[in-house]
């Protein structure tokens, strides 16, 4: 489980994306984080992975307390987070079978066999297994975001965070990864955070939602709730013309 | 102008920090050997040709400048020697690395500042490998190795050009050439310009790696980035080896 409690994080005197966040995550559900642009999601994400140290507050991630968290601590916490970013951030001068292996090797220190068959066969959950030997800039931006998943997920984490998925994918490709998001969760009872700016995607991956407002979670609740509610945002946002 | 100075003391104790990480990272495993192995490969092979080719011309030049004037003093046999002891002490070293500054250093901090605003660093980090060990440490080591290697290969260059400036101009042979250029030279001469390559290379690669992993977003981050690289180490460049010839001068004689 994910617990946060009263997260602050600010850049400047104007620049306070996170200004008391409170959030659970229970174990196997998939929480969407919704918010305006600049609102402080992606900020949330990488706080919970030590990427960013925030101000003050708590994240524990089951019983460790990511906040203050020394070297040692965050690898261990990291082992159990994988982060999928944006645009996937493959290593570019590593072909993609290297960039799935890179934290076999480093992290995780696995033999060449058990390497190679981890590789072939996380590449073949995204269904990605002939592109093993191309480099990233010979991947398409969908191509690239699910070699990104696979690469996060060839550790075996318990927890992803997803940092907008779907953006900048066609609705097709969009739609794919929104699937195996959803296949992830049920085939790995993999825990996730998955923020979007994407109705398509929210609509298929999240049990619940979370919208983040002015600093703060406004409001968390079940998909069904999040339409009924009385936050012009999260109904319009439901209401969406590519939804109906 | 109190903002550029709380600016200049806040960027100062962020190299002091990135320069002590790397002496921590440099002792502690793990030991990314194969990775050093291979900026050596890259690093030292994507150098050599314009060493090469600016050492050699630069050594034909020298020796073509002082022979008019050496011949005025009826000076013309010290040729050799002056030309050997000025690429050996002060040309060899600092041409090489303003060379290596502006290509291998740029390089650096392009490559990791693309990294940067890619977020391959940041996906490395989550991932548990610390990317100023894979990333930096091994960039700097490679260098420090590099340095000396690449300059002594700059001055043997350095050293045939001149040799082919006086061949051109009086028909000098090779023996009596280097037969001069050994007597003039002494061991001691060596040490002062190859010691301070050692310098050189680990100014270049934490200012490269420095300003890699601190650019700014977007492409105009990664050429601001590697501009500042180049300018920030050729600067230091200097300023080193203006220290470093004053105390070899002092404590260890002309």
């Amino acid at each position: 489980m994910i617990t946060i409690r009263n997260l602050h994080k600010a850049f400047s005197a104007q620049l306070r994306p996170l200004r008391g966040v409170d959030l659970d995550v229970a174990d196997g559900t998939t929480l969407t984080v919704l918010g305006r642009s600049g609102s402080g999601k992606s900020v949330l994400l990488k706080s919970i992975v030590g990427l960013l140290e925030p101000d003050r507050g708590s994240i524990r991630v089951d019983d460790d307390e990511v906040v203050g968290a020394d070297r040692a601590l965050l690898l261990k916490i990291r082992r159990k987070v994988g982060y999928v970013f944006q645009n996937g951030a493959l290593y570019d001068s590593l072909t993609v079978g290297e960039n799935l292996s890179f934290p076999l090797e480093k992290v995780l220190k696995l033999g060449r066999d058990e390497i190679r068959e981890r590789v072939h066969e996380y590449l073949g959950h995204v269904g990605l297994l002939d592109k093993i030997n191309k480099m990233p800039s010979e991947l398409s931006g969908g191509q690239r975001k699910r070699v990104g998943v696979a690469r996060t997920i060839i550790t075996e984490p318990r927890y992803l965070l997803y940092d907008e998925p779907t953006t900048g994918l066609d609705p097709q490709t969009a739609k794919d990864i929104a699937k195996l998001v959803v296949q992830l969760q049920e085939e790995l009872k993999i825990t996730s955070i998955v923020v979007t700016h994407d109705p398509y995607c929210l609509n298929i991956v999240a049990d619940r939602v979370a919208f983040i407002d002015d600093g703060k979670v406004v409001f968390n609740g079940t998909k069904e709730e999040s339409k009924e509610s009385d936050i012009e945002f999260l109904r319009e946002f439901f209401t969406a013309e590519v939804i109906s | 102008m109190l903002e550029y100075f709380r600016h200049l003391i806040s960027e100062f104790g962020n190299y002091i920090f990135f320069i002590g990480r790397f002496f921590k990272s440099a002792v502690t495993p793990p030991f990314e050997v194969r990775q050093i192995i291979r900026h050596l490969d890259d690093l030292g092979a994507m150098s050599l040709p314009l060493i090469g080719i600016i050492n050699f011309i630069l050594g034909l030049i020298l020796a073509m400048q002082s022979r008019p004037t050496m011949e005025k003093f009826g000076a013309v046999a010290f040729v050799p020697a002056m030309v050997t002891t000025s690429i050996v002490r002060e040309i060899g070293p600092v041409i090489t690395a303003l060379i290596v500054a502006g290509r291998v250093g740029s390089g650096i901090s392009a490559e990791l500042a693309s990294m940067k605003v890619s977020e391959q660093i940041d996906a490395m980090d989550a991932s548990g490998v610390d990317p100023y060990d894979y990333l930096v440490t091994t960039r700097v080591i490679a260098l420090l190795i590099l340095m000396p290697v690449l300059t002594v290969y700059a001055e043997f260059v350095g050293i045939f050009g001149s040799y082919l400036a006086e061949f051109i101009a009086a028909g000098t042979t090779m023996k009596y050439y280097y037969g001069q250029v050994i007597d003039a030279l002494y061991f001691s001469d060596f040490i002062p310009g190859i010691g301070k390559t050692i310098f050189f290379g680990f100014v270049i690669a934490i200012i490269g790696g420095y300003r890699g992993f601190n650019a700014g977003a977007g492409t105009e981050g990664v050429g601001k980035a590697t501009t500042a690289a180049v300018v920030s180490a050729s600067l230091w460049i200097i300023l080193i080896d203006m220290i470093l010839v004053k105390i070899t001068v002092d404590f260890i004689g002309p």
